[in-house]
């Protein structure tokens, strides 16, 4: 199979440009509401150095989602704080296992590496992707998320397998975000377009390749893998845990009061 | 060894006087300092691109440290003043993502100013999702590699934390991405 290199979004036209949008919207979507939970840490964080860590990856997941939304724009959407801000919970396009409320530091350091690990493994395949600005953006985000992933793994391992109360909180954990982390492989309608155009993989490829990345790291924290999982699908069409639209009703308060405002 | 990219001259306008105008542009980018680092100025982190002086305007191409820096509208504004009070006009400063920042565009003086600033310098870039080696940092203070890290996370986006076992001091490192 011979695939075209895309230099340019001025190039992307009809079905194409709207299967990149659609990808696009999911990778925005899930960095800014992930980044979002952390951010609910800040000044609350177990430890100070866990508190900076997990600000810190907020804030580079937010400078991500930007950079998502703004390459959004560059492809005649709307400007990147009205995507942010302006929408109804129905036309976000983030999984579910980033919606969910924060729970307790196993939960959120279980969640944090479940999601990292898929980011790495959908970032590496887009540093080859045929559409040049993502190839060149996915390589420049890749060398930040490599820290939150490291950060994850010492974590999960540190925590899975320290006291009974930590191993037993982080396997629950486990149990109830591993359907929803198989989510965030969803396919969507342009699955098999964005693959026959070299841009982004099959969900499913990077779904297995996602399993075998995180199948080591939980065994090393002596945590079970639950068996028979359905994942957890709808985010990619706007379906959404009532947690999404709680956590935008307090993300867009102050955006809505004044849409118009310049800061 | 970090290369500054030699300035094009991209503009079907160009003047005789162009070229010193360009130097004296990227004279001047060297008062522009990021905030978070101050020793260091824009060139010496890297992060000009490109210069292009038109007849009517100047582009300075600039590629961010880490995408989410929240120094970046700064550090563009600076840009944008410090090249007015040199008589320029229309500066235009754009962000690219391409070439890519990392930790390897730091330039030789500017790594000897960032040890000098007590932040030991990034080691050699590992590119993509390699695992970095975070572990024995050269401590800024005594040189030394009997130390440890302390956390992956630090002050600002850019930097990590580290303890030194050999002057008994922890210290921070500028990741390297």
């Amino acid at each position: 199979m011979t695939t075209m290199k895309i230099e340019s979004f001025d190039t992307l036209m009809g079905p194409m440009r709207d299967a990149v949008i659609s990808l696009l919207l999911h990778l925005a979507d899930d960095e800014f509401i992930i980044g979002h939970r952390n951010s609910e840490w800040t000044g609350h964080g177990p430890i100070l150095e866990a508190d900076i860590a997990v600000s810190s990856m907020a804030q580079d997941e937010m400078g991500h989602a930007l950079a998502y939304y703004q390459m959004l724009h560059e492809l005649g959407e709307r400007d990147p704080d009205t995507i942010a801000f302006g929408r109804k919970p129905r036309e976000y396009r983030c999984a579910s296992l980033v919606c969910l409320p924060k729970g307790d530091w196993a939960f959120t350091i279980m969640r944090q590496f479940l999601y990292d690990a898929a980011e790495s493994i959908r970032l590496t395949a887009f540093t080859r992707s045929t559409l040049t600005p993502l190839a060149q953006l996915a390589t420049k985000i890749h060398g930040e998320e490599k820290y939150h992933l490291m950060h994850g793994r010492s974590w999960v391992i540190r925590l899975g397998d320290a006291t009974p109360d930590s191993h037993a909180r982080m396997q629950k954990a486990l149990h109830e975000l591993y359907p929803h982390a198989l989510g965030l492989f969803e396919p969507t309608e342009y699955d098999e377009e964005l693959a026959q155009a070299g841009i982004s993989p099959r969900e499913d490829d990077l779904r297995a390749e996602w399993e075998s990345a995180v199948a080591p790291v939980l065994a090393a924290a002596k945590l079970s893998i639950p068996d028979h999982l359905q994942p957890i699908y709808g985010g990619r069409v706007g379906r959404h845990p009532p947690a999404l639209k709680e956590l935008l009703d307090n993300l867009q308060l102050v955006y809505n009061i004044d849409p118009s405002a310049k800061w | 060894m970090v290369n500054i990219p030699q300035a094009q001259h991209t503009s079907p306008y160009a003047q005789p006087n162009d070229e010193a105008r360009l130097q004296q542009v990227w004279k001047m980018l060297e008062r522009v300092f990021d905030p978070e680092i101050p020793s260091l100025n824009v060139i010496e982190l890297g992060i000009i691109a490109d210069v292009r002086v038109h007849t009517r305007n100047v582009e300075v191409d600039m590629t961010p440290t880490f995408v989410g820096c929240p120094a970046l509208d700064r550090i563009r504004d600076d840009i944008t003043q410090t090249l007015e009070s040199s008589g320029e006009h229309g500066v235009i400063v754009n962000v690219v993502r391409d070439p890519a920042w990392t930790s390897d565009r730091i330039t030789p003086e500017g790594r000897r100013k960032l040890k000098e600033f007590g932040l030991a310098p990034p080691g050699p870039r590992c590119s993509g999702g390699e695992t970095p080696n975070l572990e024995h940092a050269t401590c800024p203070f005594c040189n030394s590699i009997d130390t440890q890290l302390e956390s992956i996370f630090g002050p600002t986006l850019c930097r990590s934390i580290h303890y030194c076992q050999s002057c008994l001091q922890s210290f921070e490192q500028f990741k390297p991405v």
